[in-house]
């Protein structure tokens, strides 16, 4: 019964049946609401559908002097833990199966990054070499703040287990936590003004350069689920846990769109941030949200 | 099974045909019809409504759109960028310079017109054309690309060797 559960949150919800939809609808909305707030009106809504089925049907190019295996593996990882990221988020009250914690969410979260590192390095193209060590140095900036952030919500709670977390309800300190994470997002989904490492003007899409068909596509699958792990994981935290769980599944899809629509506007008013400045804002800036957060709760900790 | 393949083959020509990713390539052109392929994009256009995207990398594109009058500096550039986008693929000449070198007819610094190098699909004429002008030429042959990587499908499913340009 219980892998059963575990299955069934896997593969259909919040799992890959509800997430691959949701990604492509989060893509969407991303570009609508861009477009909109530019004064356009848009892509169609089965645009990303499109794309990805467009991608598919294309040729791979024969690529001289690279490891096609690699550049092939390193798309379908990414999306295999992105998928695998959505399908832990306690959005139901389980009953028994697999209950992953937030390190392996985290870890799960980390993962398409380092995937991108890596493929841009394989490609062997200038530009992708560039767009990877920027995403090095911009997951190096933000993760300390994410984590710290991660860190002080668990604490406060007691706890690593998700659905505890999810079950809590929301302390005045958590939300600092939560506002922490929040800040970091854009950096975690490449959004201006933290979207350096695919900047499409500088470096040729960075990273994405050498890739083509279906492999981009699986980037591009990759990334909205992402946006599904990401803005989920935010509204899990706020959300307040319900009894009925149909009423539970739509706050969860209604918060994380809100989510997409702030980060959206975000990204639609600001433009592309400097590298140093980047690390500057999640060092020096944003650092002291995180700081303030987690030694609070570890002092709430030894009082209680 | 067939049928299966036919409704893939389908869903896949609209898929092309709503889907055309850009990459605009400068082969010595004055700056005009760049500036007018940027236009397009604008909010008075907003080509993206076709799903009209401009990309970084020519890996990613399926319609090459070249402007300029083809400079012999610019020959094996063209080349290799159109080698580099994925098949099936199709291009647009923007501007009367790549369908005829337009004023600059007879310099010795220029290796064109357009299609003495590459197969050019669709010609858009103008100097520079208006921004609707080249959003219709995309759309156009973003319906050549369909059909033309629809033709290659057809092939593969009958399995006889046709002749066919990806």
């Amino acid at each position: 019964m219980s892998l059963l559960t575990a299955l069934a949150r896997l593969l259909i919800f919040p799992g890959i049946l509800f997430a691959v939809p949701a990604a492509w609808f989060f893509l969407w909305v991303e570009r609508k609401s861009v477009a909109m707030m530019q004064g356009r009106i848009g892509p169609p809504f089965m645009q990303p559908f499109y794309d990805f089925i467009k991608l598919l049907g294309k040729d791979t190019p024969q690529r001289e002097g690279i490891a096609g295996g690699l550049m092939r593996a390193w798309p379908l990882i990414a999306v295999s833990t992105a998928a695998g990221a959505v399908g832990l988020l306690p959005v139901l009250p389980s009953s028994g199966g697999f209950q992953g914690d937030l390190i392996l969410l985290l870890a799960l979260l980390e993962v398409p990054s380092i995937c991108m590192i890596a493929a841009g390095f394989t490609s062997r193209s200038i530009f992708g070499e560039i767009g990877s060590a920027r995403e090095a140095v911009l997951s190096l900036s933000y993760n300390v703040v994410f984590l710290l952030a991660i860190i002080s919500v668990a604490a406060s709670q007691h706890t690593f287990r998700l659905e505890a977390l999810a079950q809590a309800s929301a302390t005045p300190l958590r939300w600092v936590g939560i506002l922490a994470i929040l800040i970091c997002l854009p950096a975690k989904l490449h959004l201006n003004p933290f979207s350096l490492p695919n900047a499409e003007q500088e470096i040729y899409s960075g990273p994405m350069v050498e890739f083509a068909g279906p492999e981009l596509a699986m980037w591009e699958l990759a990334h909205g689920l992402e946006w599904v792990a990401a803005t989920g994981l935010v509204a899990t935290l706020i959300a307040p846990q319900l009894a009925f769980w149909g009423v539970s599944v739509l706050v969860f899809v209604a918060l994380s769109f809100g989510i997409v629509l702030l980060l959206s506007a975000l990204a639609a008013a600001t433009a592309r941030l400097a590298i140093d400045t980047t690390v500057r804002f999640y060092w020096q800036c944003t650092i002291i949200f995180a700081v303030l957060a987690v030694s609070s709760a570890l002092f709430m900790r030894l009082r209680s | 099974m067939g049928a299966l393949m036919n409704l893939w083959n389908r869903l896949m020509c609209y898929c092309r045909r709503r889907s055309p990713w850009l990459f605009h390539l400068n082969s010595g052109s004055c700056n005009g019809c760049d500036i007018e392929i940027v236009a397009a994009l604008t909010p008075r256009y907003d080509a993206e409504q076709l799903g009209v995207r401009l990309e970084g990398s020519p890996r990613h594109a399926d319609i090459l759109c070249v402007t300029g009058p083809v400079t012999k500096n610019a020959v094996c550039a063209i080349k290799t960028v159109y080698g580099q986008v994925c098949g099936p693929k199709a291009v647009v000449a923007i501007g009367s310079c790549p369908a005829t070198t337009n004023v600059f007819i007879d310099s010795r610094t220029l290796d064109g017109p357009l299609n003495k190098h590459i197969p050019v699909d669709v010609f858009v004429p103008g100097c520079p054309p208006r921004p609707d002008a080249i959003i219709q030429g995309v759309a156009k042959a973003a319906e050549i690309l369909a059909e033309r990587g629809n033709r290659v499908a057809q092939a593969a499913l009958a399995e006889t060797p046709v002749e066919v340009q990806a």
